[in-house]
């Protein structure tokens, strides 16, 4: 099919690389706008739409409750919560046109027949400030690609682009693999849509050494970072530390990539943790588990073999939310370290050490309850219960790698910034690529999809008007 | 880890994720429960429409290694569940040739029907006609009955909460609407529309007789019945509801994407839809030509169709409105108690 493919000849007047809902947004918001759009998508129909794919709402502000937000949200107290996560590492005027615009995007994307619903189940809490994609993420974007297809842009699946030409700031053409072959294709304006590196396994060792072959991608395999490495080198200023991911605690069995939410482990804070000495070596409840579970990837990424195990009896069985694989079961403790490989000693020692410094007190697991411990180090702060009701569970652990903080930078256009200070005249960045320019560091929940939808319908935009200069 | 098409296996990774819980009741109904008993499998399977709204949404389809598919995998846990409950079990075995002796019974008497006005009595007698379908009728209904009743019973046991007449108004509302067939795919809709023609093409036949039955025994009046009196107007209307209704169905099915569908409930799906279809085509053609000599050998036809259609009622693909239907009445009942677990 690669062969009928004229891409030689043909000029567009927006190519955007990457199709997940930044991508999509910005061929929709392209299209909308006048212009030819060509999108090239690097994974197969099947697995196309990048971390797209395992996303379930956007953030939104609003002033009023809607259809699918409970109350308000306004724009002060979604740029302060925003705030509190990033400590700083966030560019408060992209910020405030991401939270300023995410309500009428949403209508927006409505309009091309994404569909919305009300927080359901276990995620109550996110009701008032995220709307839920109906079915998530993957079929917000095969609500996109249909209404791309229909509106004439032009999709490429199995395409990677393997190289940009850019002079002086501005993209001229591109390389894009088509079964195995490089194809040049041409367009007035780009959108690099083409998210972080979490999936370039190469390049995460580079950053984090040996431990990074430990590590577990949550996502597509396709997010190499090929795209943001090349904007870079060629004179594009970077955002966001190039040393950090954000990174949770997932089940050690799940697949290398694509293994998406339900590999996440909530037990945690509910028993304890140790790594394969057998060692507790973090506090387990020092705060409420959705502010604290995207510590663990990290601390588990620092432990020896980057493997750690969340062990805790029947007690709590059914309390968090279950996952993907059932938990190894056994009747004892010396049983369950020998099931898991640990040492049996150590980890019998570590569990007797544990419960004989819990001090009593009323369990509760929705609230920081005070259940702690006394004369052991780490210490738990709270939730701490003896683990001694049998049968005994433990799941093991991986660092599961989220998505990478390193970017390019980016005006309010969604122009690349070039190190000299301008903006690209026709380089637009959006989605993770340029995520970094908002949330530096941390994670709130959602913002991820609403700087996707927000910066992809406005780069989709400037390009088509760059296309038309 | 070993992955294969266990239930248990593809619903605790749907269990993990919820992202479907907001398309119909299978999603709650499964965050109900961790461990699923061929019971809770078995009213799962019929709690789903086959709207195959999740299987597009669901970021675990092949080529994923989850390789999830849960509408194909509820599909043939559904088809296993209608042969399970079907009562009397050797039944089964005997549609065909029963089906084959209805139609020969009918068309082979048709060699010595002359009639020439509309006079239906004259070719078959009232008596007969009362006697082979209230028969007929009678024991589709009895066999249905009994196989509900031990689709129900399959399904685990379930207490009506307080408010349980409520519930099963709360569920009748939700089967003739198809409320959970009404998905936003283009498909989905479709077939909740020709659904709809069908299902009350069939109330409508179904009022159509029951009109004429009380015009016969109450009023005293004769078929054939005028064209424009109630029995005639509901046949009419219900007879061209029930022919666009299959064929839509029909055609909507074999357009349908092959991942979700399950091939061996095909020959129970088209044969149901060609018996409704036949029925009302046949009903449609004895009205136009009742006048003419052809009406005798049109009526025979016409009621061979519809006792074929009987006999193959408790073992086809008409069992699926009442198990879902039941179903429904189910989760009506879970929902409302308060006594529900629900997992988190």
């Amino acid at each position: 099919m690669a062969k009928e493919l004229p891409l030689v000849d043909a000029q567009f007047d927006a190519a955007v690389i990457g199709g997940g809902n930044a991508g999509m947004c910005a061929a929709l918001s392209a299209r909308e706008a006048g212009a030819s759009v060509l999108v090239l998508e690097s994974a197969p129909r099947e697995m196309r739409g990048g971390n797209s794919r395992h996303t379930r709402n956007m953030r939104c502000m609003h002033e009023a409750p809607t259809d699918v937000l409970e109350g308000a949200y306004f724009e002060d107290e979604y740029l302060a919560d925003l705030l509190k996560v990033t400590a700083g590492e966030t560019d408060p005027r992209l910020a405030r046109i991401a939270i300023r615009e995410s309500l009428a995007t949403s209508a927006w994307m409505r309009g091309h027949g994404v569909r919305f619903q009300p927080a359901l189940g276990g995620t109550l809490h996110l009701g008032r400030t995220n709307a839920f994609f109906l079915g998530g993420g993957k079929a917000l974007l095969n609500a996109c690609y249909a209404a791309a297809e229909q509106q004439g842009v032009r999709v490429l699946y199995d395409a990677e682009v393997a190289g940009l030409n850019i002079s002086r700031g501005a993209f001229e053409s591109g390389t894009v693999m088509l079964e195995g072959e490089p194809v040049t294709f041409r367009a007035k304006a780009l959108v690099a849509a083409a998210g972080g590196f979490e999936s370039n396994l190469e390049w995460l060792e580079e950053v984090w050494g040996e431990a990074a072959r430990n590590f577990l991608i949550r996502g597509t395999p396709h997010n190499k970072g090929k795209i943001l490495k090349s904007l870079l080198e060629n004179g594009v200023e970077s955002v966001g530390d190039p040393r950090q991911c954000h990174a949770i605690a997932i089940d050690a069995r799940s697949p290398k990539f694509d293994g998406g939410i339900v590999t996440r482990l909530d037990s945690l804070p509910l028993g304890i943790v140790v790594n394969q000495n057998g060692r507790r070596f973090e506090d387990e409840g020092a705060d409420l588990w959705p502010k604290r579970y995207a510590i663990w990837g990290r601390l588990i990424a620092l432990q020896p073999g980057q493997i750690a195990y969340s062990i805790f009896d029947s007690k709590v069985r059914g309390r968090f939310m279950p996952s993907v694989f059932p938990p190894v079961c056994a009747q004892s403790i010396p049983e369950l370290a020998a099931s898991l490989g640990l040492p049996v000693d150590a980890t019998v020692r570590t569990v007797n050490e544990f419960n004989q410094a819990v001090v009593p007190g009323r369990f509760d697991h929705t609230v920081l309850d005070g259940c702690r411990t006394e004369g052991i180090t780490p210490p738990k702060s709270n939730w701490a219960q003896t683990i001694a009701s049998p049968p005994f569970l433990a799941f093991p652990l991986r660092p599961g790698i989220t998505f990478t903080y390193l970017g390019v930078r980016v005006a309010e256009s969604a122009a690349v910034r070039l190190k000299d200070g301008d903006a690209s005249s026709n380089i637009f960045a959006a989605g993770e690529i340029m995520a970094g320019n908002i949330l530096g560091q941390g994670y709130l929940a959602g913002i991820g999809m609403t700087i996707g939808a927000v910066f992809g319908r406005i780069a989709g935009r400037q390009a088509a008007r760059a296309a038309q200069l | 880890m070993p992955h294969n098409s266990d239930p248990q296996r593809v619903m605790a990774i749907c269990n993990a994720c919820r992202y479907c819980e907001g398309y119909c009741a299978v999603f709650p109904a499964m965050e109900r429960q961790t461990v699923f008993s061929p019971a809770d499998l078995n009213y799962l399977a019929n709690l789903c429409h086959n709207c195959a709204e999740c299987y597009y949404a669901c970021p675990y389809t092949p080529p994923h290694e989850f390789a999830v598919n849960v509408p194909k995998m509820l599909a043939e846990i559904r088809a296993q569940s209608y042969r399970e409950c079907a009562w009397p079990h050797w039944y089964g075995g005997t549609i065909l040739p029963a089906l084959a002796v209805c139609l020969l019974v009918f068309l082979w008497g048709a060699r010595g029907a002359t009639a020439q006005s509309a006079d239906f009595y004259a070719v078959i007698p009232h008596s007969n006609m009362i006697a082979t379908f209230g028969f007929a009728a009678g024991s589709v209904l009895a066999m249905v009955i009994v196989g509900v009743l031990r689709f129900w019973r399959k399904s685990g046991p379930v207490t009506a909460p307080p408010s349980g007449m409520q519930s099963i108004v709360t569920a009748l509302r939700d089967a003739m609407t198809l409320r959970y067939l009404s998905g936003g795919t283009r498909d989905s809709n479709a077939r909740r529309w020709f659904h709809h023609f069908t299902f009350y093409g069939f109330l409508l036949c179904f009022a159509s007789t029951t009109a004429a039955a009380m015009d016969h025994y109450l009023l005293g009046l004769r078929a054939p019945y005028p064209s424009l009196s109630v029995p005639v107007i509901l046949g009419t209307l219900g007879g061209i509801a029930l022919l666009i209704g299959p064929a839509g169905l029909y055609f909507i099915k074999r357009r349908r994407d092959p991942a979700i569908s399950d091939p061996g409930q095909n020959g129970a799906d088209v044969s149901f839809l060609a018996l409704l279809f036949a029925t009302s085509l046949t009903g449609l053609l004895l009205l136009a030509l009742r006048d003419t000599s052809e009406m005798g050998i049109l009526l025979r036809l016409h009621l061979g169709i519809v006792l074929a259609l009987f006999v193959t009622m408790p073992y086809g693909k008409f069992v699926h409105g009442a198990y879902r239907f039941a179903a429904l009445i189910r989760y009506a009942f879970e929902t409302a108690s308060p006594a529900t677990r629900k997992v988190r």
